[in-house]
């Protein structure tokens, strides 16, 4: 059993990030929130709804971006569309403005090998917002980045995620990540893991990732979550 | 004054150097061969009769295309070009099939690697009354020396197939087949054409096989037919035509390769 008792929940347009120790069920969590691993007990529900019948309704980005080498940029975005069978000339305008706003459009007929990591993630983001999922999940999404990639990125992608005003639940390891992407992070025990505690982070919705970083807040916060994971 | 080359085009030059390099070796290596066999026969340090020399291959390719030499290479290529593509589409087909159906799978795991062990050709005399004595024949054991092959090769591939690049479909709400179409086959475009370089040389064995138990047409025939009344010339000629025959159809299959990969952009 990766998980027991796990209980929370998420509000329209809120950003969750779940830390806990390594292999304590966190990605398994996820997996099933995604309706890609059936859980044996309890529920899981998107605005009352069982999840797996909302499966439309969730975007997922991994570790890693996932990119198709054979497809374009371009393709690469429209993947997802074709597989739900969602290509209409509102969906296809939609995906090329998300290209043209976040400075990948005069990339779109290169292949993924052509651009960096932070562009790769990029583009798999948009491939993901170009479903218009109402719930985005993010599984250590910039963990394969280095460093400086990762919190520019990671920046980008909570200003994106904002300005489209998602729903984000993700799981981290990396507590600063954690604390300036989310609105509430959720410390998960070893496994099997069950609620350790909730950590409400009130910057407001306004800041950004690297504001949040300086704010002297950040460290008690820090300090919180990572007395919980010790 | 000699152009200056920048570092992209003085790359590029070594390359084509060492391509050119690469070649020049091998042909020395085939005119020396040629050279000191001519040369072994002549002397009389080897018997030209029973090893035949180079002049004396020349010569008989000479005589034989005069003949009927020409019938004999177009009835082996169109029966290896027969078998090869019945192997590949049946072997392809069954891949798939054991894709979708992981049960299938699991039950004909065993009987793929058995069969795959087994020497097709004591399956010959079986083979012969089965599918009549003549191209039927020889054809089916083309397929047969192939098929098992294709099989094992194509469903490995799938099976390796980026498990992140699967989830991500599954992620999406693909079915199965989407993510056959989309991710699988596309994925394993190397993988096929590698299974056809294989085959290209399996059908040509399994061709030779068929023609040396049946036949009275081919390069198997003329190999048969040669070795039984000692003419070791025109034995040496086939064995020669047949290398020429697989290094053109290897050509051919590298050359759609290239054309398959560079046009689905192909970098896994």
């Amino acid at each position: 059993m990766a998980v027991k008792d796990v209980s929370f929940s998420v509000e329209k347009g809120q950003f969750v990030s779940i830390v806990g120790p390594s292999g304590c069920g966190k990605s398994t969590l996820l997996s099933a929130i995604a309706a890609l691993a059936k859980q044996q007990k309890g529920s899981i529900s998107l605005e009352g709804q069982d999840i797996s019948l909302c499966r439309e309704k969730i975007g997922y980005m991994f570790q890693t971006d996932n990119l198709l080498p054979w497809r374009s940029v371009y393709k690469n975005v429209l993947l997802g569309l074709e597989v739900q069978k969602k290509l209409t000339e509102e969906n296809i305008d939609y995906a090329q403005q998300l290209l043209k706003k976040y400075d990948l459009w005069q990339f779109k007929d290169s292949y993924p090998n052509r651009l960096s990591g932070g562009m790769r993630q990029r583009v798999a983001l948009i491939r993901t917002l170009s479903l218009k999922p109402q719930l985005l999940l993010l599984d250590e999404a910039f963990s394969a980045l280095d460093y400086q990639t990762r919190v520019k990125v990671s920046g980008d992608v909570y200003e994106i995620l904002r300005k489209e005003n998602k729903t984000l639940v993700m799981v981290t390891h990396d507590i600063p990540e954690a604390i300036t992407m989310s609105d509430k992070v959720i410390v998960l025990s070893k496994r099997p893991a069950v609620v350790q505690k909730m950590v409400d982070i009130n910057f407001g919705d306004t800041r950004t990732p690297a504001q949040v970083r300086t704010d002297p807040r950040f460290q008690t916060c820090f300090n919180t979550i990572w007395k919980e994971l010790t | 004054m000699k152009k200056k080359l920048s570092p992209r085009e003085e790359y590029l030059l070594a390359i084509k150097r060492r391509r050119i390099a690469v070649l020049s070796v091998q042909l020395s290596i085939v005119a020396a061969f040629l050279f000191i066999w001519e040369l072994l026969t002549r002397t009389g340090s080897v018997d030209p009769f029973i090893f035949s020399s180079p002049s004396r291959i020349a010569d008989m390719f000479i005589v034989m295309a005069r003949s009927d030499l020409f019938y004999h290479i177009l009835i082996t290529v169109l029966e290896t070009v027969t078998g090869f593509l019945i192997g590949v589409i049946l072997g392809l087909l069954i891949a798939v099939g054991l894709w979708f159906s992981p049960f299938a799978n699991s039950v004909a795991a065993p009987f793929l690697v058995i069969l795959n062990s087994l020497p097709k050709i004591a399956l010959g005399p079986v083979i012969i009354v089965w599918a009549g004595a003549g191209a039927g024949s020889i054809i089916v054991m083309a397929v047969a020396i192939s098929l098992i092959v294709t099989v094992l090769e194509l469903s490995g591939g799938f099976v390796s197939t980026d498990k992140k690049l699967l989830i991500t479909l599954q992620s999406f709400g693909a079915d199965k087949k989407q993510i056959f179409t989309k991710v699988v086959l596309p994925y394993n475009i190397p993988v096929l054409f590698q299974s056809l370089k294989v085959n290209i040389g399996l059908s040509l064995v399994g061709v030779i096989a068929g023609e040396f138990l049946v036949s009275k047409a081919g390069l198997g025939y003329l190999i048969v037919y040669a070795g039984q009344v000692f003419k070791m010339d025109l034995v040496m000629m086939s064995v020669i035509i047949l290398g020429a025959i697989a290094f053109v159809m290897y050509w051919v299959v590298n050359l759609a390769r290239q054309i398959v990969e560079k046009k689905i952009n192909h970098d896994t």
